[in-house]
């Protein structure tokens, strides 16, 4: 039913047009009647995009290759789930996911504060609209996921990079995170827009930024275990400009995130959030650009297409409009209140600001490097790890000792001794982890060192945090240990989500430092019989296996791991040999030690006619506890945005005078 | 398959113009058409009612702080002041603005 799904592409980008156009008039003359009609349209434009979505499904369900799209992204052997995936694998289905998923988000941030849309923020509709205009027009002219032809035998299938079960759930999460990301932006110039900067597009779009910020970063670490476990080459970051693409966003959004509260508390920084929100949206497109465009090499990148300048132009449209908007209204944005003192809790936030706002921009400059140099001298350059090793160690250190520093310190101003008092605990117990590791021999990186050292820091400041806390409660009469931490949680759910958050990152940042900094690797042609060590462990080779997967001719190297004498188990790596595609992939073997915290990690880099092998096997120390981070970051991110009915209804109260209360 | 297509998408169509248009389709009274425009009180109100929020809130926040032992005394006894001036003149603004308002309704009762 390709004519069903080009119909519904069409109504929707009808409808977005007319929500855009009908709702700006309304908003800038004051018609409730045509802005109540331009919201309905923005609803309408979500169920015939989902329409849409839906033929999409089928025709994949259902493997009909008169679809060009399907056709060129599944074959009749590919299993269901992936075929199901392929939905945004190829450049048309995911440009339909984000139009899908911003429709939706978008009528639901609506729907959810319909008075605040219609009494305060009347800009707010036309301004989505304005966005989805762009990825509607994208799907109606330039790449629709519903053009046709006679229908092969067979479709060329997926790449084979892309058969991993996180590469189902990878790209989805990445994509609520970057369309997420739209509706502060929206809510933040439908404020200035309207002139009505009061707390109430923030209190509205609060939990939408934690969320979409959620996604984002938990989809940045699916894509670093789908990379981790399909590319095969031992690490888990590689400082890929796709990469890069989601991990600038995630670090302005977490600037925001932080400066935010300091607008919520103070008053301050009203310029800088409007900025760093629209600066957040402009990198989450840039994100996609970089995806999708094909103008730079990356293992993450499967595309090559002619959308490119489109997006370059919608960038430009959206800085430009953010930019004006912006400085038409500074004297409204302008702050009264003063930083007191550089000694601070705001101030803390600040400096945070000012280093996560450089490594973006660091990186930014890396990944945009190569193509203004083409561009400008003709010559192709590429910007390597150790130019984003060097800039992560500079800017990302400080910030972890932030992370330790800025809870203990006061808002507003604070005493140098009282915030030393507060942190000599906590500098012992990171001075002592040092010289621990230090005699253990971790000095052969300094720098990993010096990380070990800052994280043991944070990890004390965070625990104490949760003590005192919880000391302080139970001491007011909140009953046991357990109702007085829950109460102290449960009160404080920003605050102490947020520091579960930072748990996270530091033990993400153990993690990173163990596969970064201390990993173990051997390289060696096996025989049938024949063995090598690799740090505590040996590996006996016992032969190669051959057999017949479900879409792809698999090739395994057989081998048994021991640590000392003592046989722990077996381990197999080799290659897939895909059929329909043609294409081989390195299929590795991995074995974790969840007790250590370490994989054993093996590449079968070539199998040779006499039955030999060459592998690659690396030994990666913590390395799980990055994955590990994941969760405890998700964890502490719901903990963060778990509704508040106090909060809820001390905003309702405060709002009541005007009737539109902001849904947080 | 091509019919019923059609069909389906012609549905949507009508489907989606009745929804955008139902809003058009009430009487168009003048005053329920426009758009709720704030007075400069009521936004002025509203800020004061921000203020007032923000300085609680600190307020609670240092006392919280403070049993934990995370602000010392000193800083304490430094921070406390301001806070509480700021949380009172917060307060005494938004009470003088409800008062006029109050004795009005009263008068209205009485009368």
């Amino acid at each position: 039913m390709p004519e069903l799904g080009r119909a519904a592409l069409v109504a929707a980008l009808g409808l977005i047009l007319y929500a855009a156009l009908v709702g700006g008039y309304a908003a800038f003359r004051g018609r409730r009647r045509l802005l109540d009609s331009a919201t309905n349209a923005l609803f309408a434009a979500f169920a015939a995009t989902g329409v849409a979505s839906l033929v999409l499904l089928a025709a994949l369900a259902g493997r009909d290759f008169s679809f060009e799209y399907v056709a060129r992204s599944t074959s009749q052997e590919l299993p269901t789930g992936y075929t199901l995936a392929a939905f945004w694998s190829g450049q048309e289905g995911s440009l339909l996911l984000w139009l899908l998923v911003l429709t939706g988000f978008a009528s639901v941030a609506v729907a959810l504060n319909r008075r605040l849309v219609r009494e305060v923020l009347p800009w707010t509709v036309p301004i989505v609209a304005g966005v989805a205009v762009f990825f509607a027009f994208l799907l109606v002219v330039i790449a629709s996921p519903f053009d046709t032809q006679a229908a092969p035998a067979d479709g060329a299938g997926m790449n084979p990079s892309l058969q991993n079960p996180y590469m189902i759930a990878h790209p989805p999460m990445l994509y609520l995170g970057y369309v997420g990301l739209t509706i502060p932006f929206v809510f933040a110039m439908a404020a200035l827009a309207s002139r009505r900067i009061d707390e109430r597009w923030i209190v509205a779009t609060r939990r939408w930024t934690l969320a979409a910020w959620t996604f984002l970063g938990f989809g940045v670490l699916l894509g670093a275990k789908w990379a981790y476990e399909e590319v095969g080459w031992g690490g888990w970051y590689a400082w890929d400009p796709v990469e890069n693409a989601a991990l600038m966003p995630w670090l302005v959004a977490t600037a925001f995130l932080h400066s935010v509260m300091v607008q919520e508390k103070k008053d301050m920084l009203r310029v800088w959030n409007v900025i760093l929100v629209a600066g957040t949206f402009a990198l989450s497109l840039f994100g996609t650009f970089l995806t999708r465009s094909g103008v730079i090499s990356s293992i993450h990148s499967f595309t090559q297409s002619s959308i490119g300048p489109f997006f370059l132009g919608f960038i430009a449209v959206v800085a430009a409009f953010s930019i004006v908007l912006i400085l038409s209204r500074l004297s409204l944005l302008r702050s009264r209140t003063r930083l007191e003192s550089l000694v601070s809790r705001e101030a803390a936030f600040l400096y945070n600001n000012l280093f996560l706002v450089a490594l973006a921009l660091t990186i930014l400059w890396g990944v945009v490097f190569p193509l203004v140099s083409e561009a400008v001298r003709g010559v192709a350059v590429s910007v390597g790890a150790p130019y984003y090793d060097f800039f992560a160690i500079v800017f990302g250190l400080p910030l972890v000792l932030l992370m330790g520093i800025g809870p203990v310190v006061a808002w507003r101003r604070a005493s140098l001794r009282s915030v030393g008092a507060q942190l000599t605990g906590p500098a012992v117990v990171a001075l002592v982890v040092g010289v621990a590791l230090l005699v253990a021999g971790a000095g052969s990186s300094p720098a990993g060192l010096v990380g070990y050292t800052f994280a043991a820091f944070v990890l004390t400041t965070i625990v104490l945090e949760f003590v005192r806390g919880t000391r302080a409660r139970k001491a007011i009469g909140t009953g046991g240990w357990w109702p007085a931490f829950a109460g102290l949680v449960g009160r404080n759910r920003r605050r102490y989500g947020g520091y579960v958050v930072h748990a996270a990152i530091v033990i993400l940042l153990v993690g990173a430092i163990g596969i970064g900094g201390f990993s173990t690797t051997q390289k060696a042609r096996l025989a049938p019989g024949e063995s090598m060590d690799v740090g505590d462990y040996r590996l006996l080779y016992t032969g190669a296996q051959e057999q017949r997967g479900a879409n792809a001719q698999e090739v395994r190297a057989q081998l048994d791991v021991y640590r000392g004498d003592e046989r722990i188990g077996t381990t197999e790596a080799g290659k897939n040999r895909y059929l329909a595609e043609e294409q081989t992939s390195n299929e590795v073997g991995i074995r974790t030690d969840w007790l250590r915290g370490e994989d054993l990690f093996v590449i079968a880099d070539r199998f040779y006619g006499d039955g030999s092998v060459e592998l690659k096997v690396i030994v990666n120390p913590l390395v799980n506890l990055i994955w590990l981070a994941g969760l405890v970051f998700v964890l502490g991110a719901v903990v963060a945005m778990w509704p508040d009915a106090r909060e809820q209804r001390r905003l309702a109260a405060r709002f009541a005078g005007e009737g539109a209360v902001a849904r947080a | 398959m091509e019919i019923a297509a059609l069909v389906l998408g012609a549905l949507l169509t009508v489907l989606c113009v009745a929804y955008v248009a139902r809003p058009l389709l009430r009487p168009a009274r003048s005053r329920e058409d426009a758009l709720a425009t704030p007075s400069p009180d009521a936004q002025a109100r509203l800020r004061r009612l921000e203020e007032r929020d923000r300085a609680l809130a600190a307020l609670k926040e240092l006392e919280f702080d403070h049993r934990t032992g995370k602000i010392s005394d000193e800083d304490y006894a430094a921070l406390v002041g301001p806070l509480r001036r700021e949380a009172g003149e917060a307060l005494r603004a938004l009470e003088h603005e409800e008062r006029p308002e109050r004795e009005r309704e009263e008068a209205d009762v009485s009368g």
